[in-house]
């Protein structure tokens, strides 16, 4: 009979040897001998931490309890193996790309690295793996005792709740020394892996052990062994339905949310290949493990008290047959499985504590900035290795509290419906880019609610923490919200109810809250990269390091790293870029990738916060990016808005040249006028004057000569008269003094009447040509006047036309309201230049007798106007063309 | 998802049976799980009348349909492994498979 010290002695060298082994395999891998370390075989032994003490003791318990219900718990996690191209290969994928450290560190990143969202995950995690930690230390507890009294009835005199302190205390100082060695989670640990390897081999060796023991040893042979079973208290198939399917879900849906999973699949993988020969060969482990299960239960149930604990058949079945030998391996293979699932569990643990709750109040308790000196690596070295201890004295307070009672997979469901509420948001962060951060927060708050309420605060047993009265009538009497029995569902067992309830819900909530709300910039970048992250295993954001000093980040980096491994990187990075110093241009680049490296160290929402501190303002985030975007996509518009105006005002200047150059022209005219018009005056004045005093002076003036001076005198005052006549007529009209009489009349008999007039004293004699006036039209308008403007347009033909044979057509035309009466004569046109000004007072073209005064063309312009219409010289091949066009 | 002209819509039969290889790796966990809840079906011991299925039947169907499945899911590994069907790692397989 193995006594309780030689086992202690036999687990001292136990550990002693796993020391030795990660020892070694450290070494090997720093030699860059290390490659068989990561070999697909590691890879999957490392996955049977999934295996624990649970597994080993507890499933041959729940086997005589419940029968077949027990292989659920591995069905689950071989089909989420087995269908690794769904799920795993992206998870692996999005892990190796983003260097993610924990369950944690993946929905913060997924989520726009929010560091709310880790602290929730991580005490989420915190809370649900401490059932299961005080589950390690009860079964190695309980294991111990067997050993004082192997008939399993009683506690063999030991005190559980001591030698439980004693465990916790072994445990946690296994995990300190092992795990906390090194710093980069991401670095893997190369020993804690291997040890975890030959830990798997042992305790798949010591059950398949007990297994063909007690079929062939103690049963005599596989058809003995079938008909003890069939015909044993487990002989029928006896499955509740609803909790076969719940459990193989939850125990598929844990595999992936555990964070020790977590750890041993994503962040401990070294090549994706591993995953694919890992997806058939980690199945054949858990087969393995489950085979000899039930004929174990069977055996134990037939060879043993009813009254021995079922959950520790596995020690006391060989003891009962006096296999002392066997007994100890199969007491090493549970000691293994606690002990390799507490290491990894808590490992995984203390990485998210101290990343996601220590580093940032630390850092912001520092508040001068990562910049200052100082190893950050004792610190979070410090952090962890507090968070071990930590973890673990729940897991034992948990164990104090619970008694250290109840089947050992009670417990272990209670675990796994706990992180199982890791399922949605993180299902849902890597293949639905519509999940957001407020959708994960609502998600994961409202289904930890449920459990917390449904079960796990149940699970101390009524009166320890909830009273029976609220277990059985609800909180304040309502029946609705009794803990077992949400919303009045009824008669379902309580583990199926816990499940669907909190999955349901906090599926419900994720969904909800992500359809409601709306993601910030970094939540939808890094949705689209991990959801696309097949098709762009891309980066994430760019640093623009300009300003970033580069020693600030050698500083950092050296905190964080460690000396010698953030120089190498540096070394390393600055031969990239083609330097020969130690410090690389902080390229965005480098800087993305020293991210990376400290995110590994510190995860992703740390890391992140440090680097931005150090390069600062010159960070561009992508808010910024978006900032800077609107902001351009502003001046582009002003700019055009601009372009719009300058185009506008040099039209505006262009026209403002055109009215300038008129208006120095009429300054021009003016001047001439004033000087033509005094000159016009002058002339007839000087012959008056001067006649007149001949006539007053000269006394023997013979009588013609004085008719003739006097009738000079007197053309003269006529000239004077019809010029001032001129000028007051002008200057009424332009005035718009003007009052007409509109009078009707036939247009023949105007345009008659000038000529009439105009060829009365005519000197020169012009052919005018009346053909073509229609003489039906019939006008209501000033005729005077209008036969003004024909009298003007006539006489100037007659002055000016000097052609041999001057001809002047007047004809009608008729458009739509208006009548054109137009003036054709063959003489010389007038010069482009001059006819912008022909209109004007005073303009005179080739004048040479100087009879006209120049203000016939405008009058004839106003008076036209006044009649409503308007009169156009247009420039013919030879001679001058004058349109009037009046209103009809 | 918008399609590549640069990629064939029709494979030599070769990497036909290696497509229809992967989509068989796709298929087997649904497989899987339809058979392993198929036992929610079975008659249980207080079902009048109904004879209840035996523990050891019930260990041979569940330890059988592990046994296929690790098996299916070995050769299919081991058939594409040889056909350079299997994603390569990380580096390789930058772009998404066509399909």
């Amino acid at each position: 009979m193995a006594s309780v010290n030689l086992l202690i002695a036999v687990c001292l060298i136990y550990v002693a040897f796993l020391f030795a082994v990660a020892f070694a395999a450290e070494r090997a891998a720093s030699r860059g001998r290390g490659n068989w370390l990561r070999s697909p075989l590691v890879y999957t032994l490392s996955l049977s931490i999934y295996c624990t003490a649970w597994t080993f003791y507890g499933a041959v318990g729940y086997a005589a309890r419940s029968g077949m219900e027990f292989v659920t718990i591995y069905l689950g996690p071989s089909l989420v193996m087995i269908g690794w191209w769904w799920m795993l290969r992206k998870l692996v994928r999005i892990g190796r790309t983003q260097r993610v450290t924990s369950v944690a560190d993946l929905i913060s990143s997924r989520y726009g690295k929010s560091n709310v969202l880790a602290i929730i995950v991580t005490v989420m995690a915190v809370v649900g793996v401490t059932p299961y930690i005080a589950l390690q230390l009860q079964s190695v507890t309980l294991s111990l005792s067997i050993f004082a009294d192997p008939t399993g009835v009683t506690d063999g005199g030991m005190n559980l709740l001591s030698a439980g302190f004693w465990v916790a205390l072994g445990l946690a100082l296994f995990t300190v020394l092992f795990g906390t060695r090194n710093l980069n989670a991401n670095e893997r640990h190369d020993g804690v892996v291997i040890a975890i390897a030959v830990e798997a081999v042992v305790k798949l060796v010591a059950l398949l052990a007990v297994g063909i023991f007690v079929v062939w040893g103690v049963a005599g042979g596989l058809g003995e062994m079938m008909v003890r079973i069939d015909s044993s208290e487990i002989g029928q198939w006896e499955v509740d339905s609803s909790r076969w399917t719940a459990l193989t879900v939850l125990s598929g849906a844990a595999f992936l949310c555990l964070p020790r999973m977590f750890q041993v699949l994503v962040v401990e993988n070294d090549d994706e290949r591993h995953l694919h020969i890992a997806s058939w060969a980690f199945p054949i482990y858990l087969m393995l493990m489950s085979l000899f299960v039930v004929p174990i239960a069977v055996i134990g149930l037939d060879l043993l008290p009813a009254n021995a604990n079922p959950d520790l058949f596995v020690l006391t079945v060989p003891l009962s047959q006096g296999q002392d030998g066997l007994a100890i391996l199969s007491f090493l293979g549970g000691f293994s499985s606690a002990t390799s699932m507490v290491i990894v569990a808590t490992l995984a643990l203390s990485t998210m504590v101290s990343n996601h709750v220590v580093m940032p109040i630390w850092l912001s308790f520092q508040g001068q900035g990562a910049a200052v000196s100082g190893d950050v690596r004792n610190v979070v070295l410090f952090s962890r290795r507090m968070s071990i201890l930590v973890i673990i004295a729940l897991g034992y307070l948990y164990y104090r509290v619970s008694g250290g009672s109840g089947a050992l997979a009670a417990i272990g469901l209670i675990s796994f419906t706990g992180v199982a509420q890791f399922l949605p948001a993180m299902m849902g962060g890597i293949f639905w880019r519509g999940a957001t951060r407020v959708g994960a927060l609502s998600g994961l708050l409202v289904g930890f609610a449920i459990w917390i309420y449904a079960s796990l605060l149940p699970s101390f047993g009524a009166d320890v923490v909830m009273s029976q009265a609220l277990l059985d009538q609800g909180p304040f009497d309502i029946d609705f919200l009794r803990p077992q029995s949400l919303f009045g569902i009824e008669g379902v067992d309580p583990t199926v109810h816990a499940v669907f309830w909190s999955l349901f819900l906090n599926t419900s909530a994720f969904v909800l809250g992500s359809l409601i709300s709306f993601p910030n910039p970094l939540e939808r970048l890094q949705g689209a990269q991990f959801v696309n992250i097949f098709a762009h295993s891309g980066h994430a954001r760019g640093w623009s390091g300009s300003v970033a000093e580069s020693e600030d980040l050698m500083v950092m980096a050296q905190r964080i790293l460690g000396g010698s491994e953030a120089q190498k990187l540096f070394r390393r990075e600055a031969q990239k870029q083609g330097q020969d110093g130690h410090l690389p241009e902080p390229t965005p680049d480098f800087l993305q990738r020293l991210e990376r490296e400290m995110s590994a160290s510190v995860g992703a929402a740390t890391a992140h916060a440090m680097i931005s501190q150090l390069v600062g303002g010159t960070s561009v985030s992508v808010q910024d990016l978006m900032a800077v975007a609107h902001e351009s996509a502003q001046m582009l518009e002003y700019s055009s808005q601009l372009e719009a105006k300058s185009s506008e005002l040099s039209t505006t200047a262009l026209q403002l040249r055109d009215v300038n150059a008129k208006l120095t022209q009429l300054s021009v005219q003016k001047d001439a006028f004033l000087s033509q018009i005094s000159h016009e005056l002058r002339t007839p004045m000087t012959s008056i004057r001067s006649f007149s005093e001949i006539l007053r002076d000269s006394d023997g003036l013979e009588a013609v000569d004085k008719t003739k001076y006097a009738s000079i005198i007197h053309v003269e005052a006529i000239r004077l008269t019809r010029l001032l006549d001129d000028l007051l007529d002008l200057s009424v009209l332009e005035n718009g003094q003007v009052s007409l009489n509109p009078a009707t009349g036939a247009l023949l008999s105007v345009i008659d009447h000038a000529v009439t007039t105009t060829q009365a004293g005519a000197i020169r004699a012009i052919t005018i040509d009346k053909s073509g006036i229609d003489g039906a039209l019939v006008l209501t308008t000033d005729l005077d006047r209008l036969s003004q403007v024909f009298i003007n347009l006539i006489s100037n033909a007659q002055k000016y036309c000097k052609s041999e044979n001057p001809t002047l057509v007047i004809e009608t035309v008729v458009k739509h309201d208006e009548v054109v009466v137009l003036f054709t004569d063959n003489g010389i046109s007038i010069p482009a230049d001059k006819r912008a000004l022909i209109f004007e007072k005073f303009s005179r073209i080739n004048d040479q007798d100087g009879s006209g005064a120049g203000l016939g063309l405008a009058i004839c312009r106003e008076i036209v106007a006044r009649l409503g219409g308007k009169i156009e010289h247009l420039p013919i091949l030879k001679g001058n063309q004058f349109a009037v066009h009046l209103p009809l | 998802m918008s399609i590549d002209l640069n990629q064939p819509v029709f494979l030599e039969r070769r990497s036909y049976r290696q497509r229809r290889m992967m989509d068989a790796v796709r298929l087997l966990p649904v497989i899987g799980l339809l058979l392993w809840l198929l036992p929610t079906l079975w008659s249980v011991s207080d079902d009048g009348g109904v004879e209840p299925v035996k523990m050891s039947q019930a260990i041979i169907y569940v330890f059988g349909v592990w046994v296929c499945l690790i098996l299916s899911g070995g050769l299919l590994w081991r058939y594409l492994v040889a056909g350079g069907e299997m994603p390569a790692p990380l580096d390789a397989d930058a772009t998404s498979e066509p399909e």
